[in-house]
């Protein structure tokens, strides 16, 4: 592939290309995307990150990791 | 910095956009998710070297990316997704006529050299700036810039190649125009 130049990075005119080929073609790439997106977050990753954070940091006790001495 | 409730959340918020572009990038939904995985482990244990403040999707973008391309050059070519393995992964199915308009743009999306196809996915869909997906792809915004719009083209010619006499220029494209904010 030859280096592109940058200077050609925005034509003025899309050769050939016309406005309602590229409305379609970034409609159909972010359905396509965003079907992906939609689906969230599955399980395995929510608890991937539940275990890490609770191996990384201490179990989540005292959030405000707050020392109390021993003072009773 | 260190791993806050609130970095984890957004990790965790940013994991639906990770998989969409790990999906859009290998073809293969297996595969993406291994990715993602990476992209998380990867992540957590470099969080210091996140910057406060600074955009955390591109940082994971940058990561999942980098995985993918070192991946790649080891796998090369065994990741065809000749079976359409890919619209498997997807819970919601186009319905009929929509559903082989899907699979050619899919199939056409895999045509497309890797550095167009990312750099595509990451303007057109991803919805990243063009210097957010320079940053991510580690190259000039004007290399972006033109290889998006190879990517275009290479798609237009691959899906369009007849022209755009097939649809008009009113109802549908009118729509899709009004919807996509650049």
């Amino acid at each position: 592939m030859k280096d592109p130049k940058s200077k050609n990075a925005t034509p003025g005119k899309q050769g050939g290309l016309n406005a309602e080929i590229q409305s379609r073609i970034g409609h159909q790439l972010r359905a396509m995307y965003d079907d992906v997106v939609r689906q969230g977050v599955p399980d395995r990753f929510a608890e991937l990150i539940r275990k890490l954070d609770a191996s990384d940091a201490s179990p989540q006790m005292g959030a405000a990791g707050e020392k109390n001495d021993g003072r009773d | 910095m260190p791993l806050t409730d609130e970095l984890r959340d957004d990790i965790l918020a940013s994991v639906p956009s990770l998989r969409a572009f790990a999906i859009s990038l290998s073809g293969n939904g297996d595969r993406a998710d291994d990715l993602v995985q990476e992209t998380l482990l990867r992540a957590l244990a470099n969080i210091d070297s996140f910057q406060p403040g600074s955009n955390l999707p591109a940082w994971l973008f940058t990561i999942l990316r980098n995985l993918f391309r070192s991946d790649y050059r080891k796998r090369r070519r065994e990741v065809e997704d000749a079976d359409g393995s890919y619209a498997k992964t997807l819970k919601t199915q186009p319905a009929q006529g929509a559903h082989l308009e899907f699979e050619e743009f899919r199939a056409a999306l895999e045509k497309l050299p890797q550095d167009q196809r990312e750099a595509l996915i990451l303007v057109g869909a991803s919805g990243f700036s063009y210097e957010d997906a320079a940053a991510i792809c580690g190259c000039a915004v004007g290399t972006i810039k033109s290889r998006v719009n190879r990517a275009r083209s290479k798609l237009s010619a691959l899906l369009y190649v007849d022209g755009a006499e097939d649809f008009g220029p009113d109802e549908t494209v009118r729509a899709v125009i009004g919807g996509s904010g650049g």
